[in-house]
């Protein structure tokens, strides 16, 4: 990540990310990346990153939390059927 | 959202324009563990996630005659569960607290340093329950400028630009803080997962180097 290139390509590696880059820009961007084996780990660790992210299961609801709620909400009388139905 | 399909939805919206109650529960199962999730990484305090659930879910149920369908259900309903959580962050701080503030600009801190590649780990160290706390923690730290952002756009799934009208920002700051937060998540889980690699192989034979 020293060179100059290195920086460069880091600017613009979001937009690449997303698909929403120039394709000029795509190409420089691949081009350096056959070439420099760190700015090719970063790019696929970012994406593997931003995946990993995107799949983290939620954690469920504490049942002291869905109980308020439900009660907040006076929904009581539902509290109870929907509970086992994962 | 999930795997209904167009038709389930408004069935679903229809009952709960008529005050159906077991459609109202219906919603607030479908959705509750998810807005509860967002709310607590974005306020990082249980107490105020759950305020923001009740006010979401409170919210919706009053706003939903003037639900058009323009957006999924869901959508509509992660957008109010935003704003509310919203709402709450600037409440906390409003004098230091605004997404406005410029950033500062330590360029170097941005720079990846470890080239751990772990892309290619076995599934079972990339999703183990350790490797998933270390991660929540990770967005936990984040400057909550970086956090917000990084939780409507990568999280959310939200556009660059809806996230930009959510957090009143322009679309260019919008890139520029999501780019330092996924690069700083990044960061942090190459560290973690060569430490942990680290500690595997010296706790029993090292794997040959091709
Ligand atoms: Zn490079």
């Amino acid at each position: 990540m020293d060179s100059l290139t290195c920086r460069h390509l880091l600017d613009s590696l979001s937009d690449y990310i997303d698909g929403t880059l120039d394709e000029t820009l795509c190409r420089e961007i691949e081009a350096h990346m056959a070439d420099c084996e760190n700015c090719r780990i970063v790019v696929n660790t970012l994406e593997k990153t931003i995946l990993l992210y995107r799949d983290l299961p939620a954690s469920d609801l504490p049942d002291d939390v869905r109980q308020r709620l439900y009660t907040s909400l006076n929904l009581d009388d539902f509290l109870d059927s929907k509970k086992n139905k994962h | 959202m999930s795997g209904h399909n167009h038709s389930d939805e408004q069935q679903l919206v229809a009952r709960l324009k008529a005050g159906d109650q077991a459609a109202y529960a219906e919603l607030v199962e479908q959705h509750a563990g998810r807005i509860y999730n967002l709310a607590l990484r974005m306020l990082g305090d249980e107490t105020l996630a759950e305020d923001v659930l009740q006010e979401t879910f409170l919210n919706a149920f009053r706003a939903i005659d003037r639900f058009e369908g323009r957006s999924s259900l869901g959508t509509w309903l992660y957008r109010i569960a935003n704003n509310a959580a919203l709402m709450h962050l600037r409440k906390r701080e409003p004098t230091t607290y605004s997404l406005d503030e410029p950033l500062e600009t330590d360029s170097g801190e941005e720079v990846p340093r470890q080239f751990f590649d772990f892309c290619c780990l076995p599934e079972r160290d990339l999703l183990s329950e350790e490797a998933r706390r270390e991660m929540l923690t990770a967005i936990d730290d984040l400057p909550e400028t970086l956090r917000v952002v990084f939780l409507l756009r990568d999280i959310e799934g939200l556009s660059t630009r809806e996230t930009a009208e959510q957090l009143n920002l322009s679309v260019s700051a919008v890139k520029t803080r999501l780019m330092r937060a996924r690069l700083a998540l990044r960061e942090r889980l190459a560290d973690y997962f060569a430490q942990s690699a680290t500690s595997a192989e010296t706790g029993g034979t090292l794997p040959s180097l091709s």
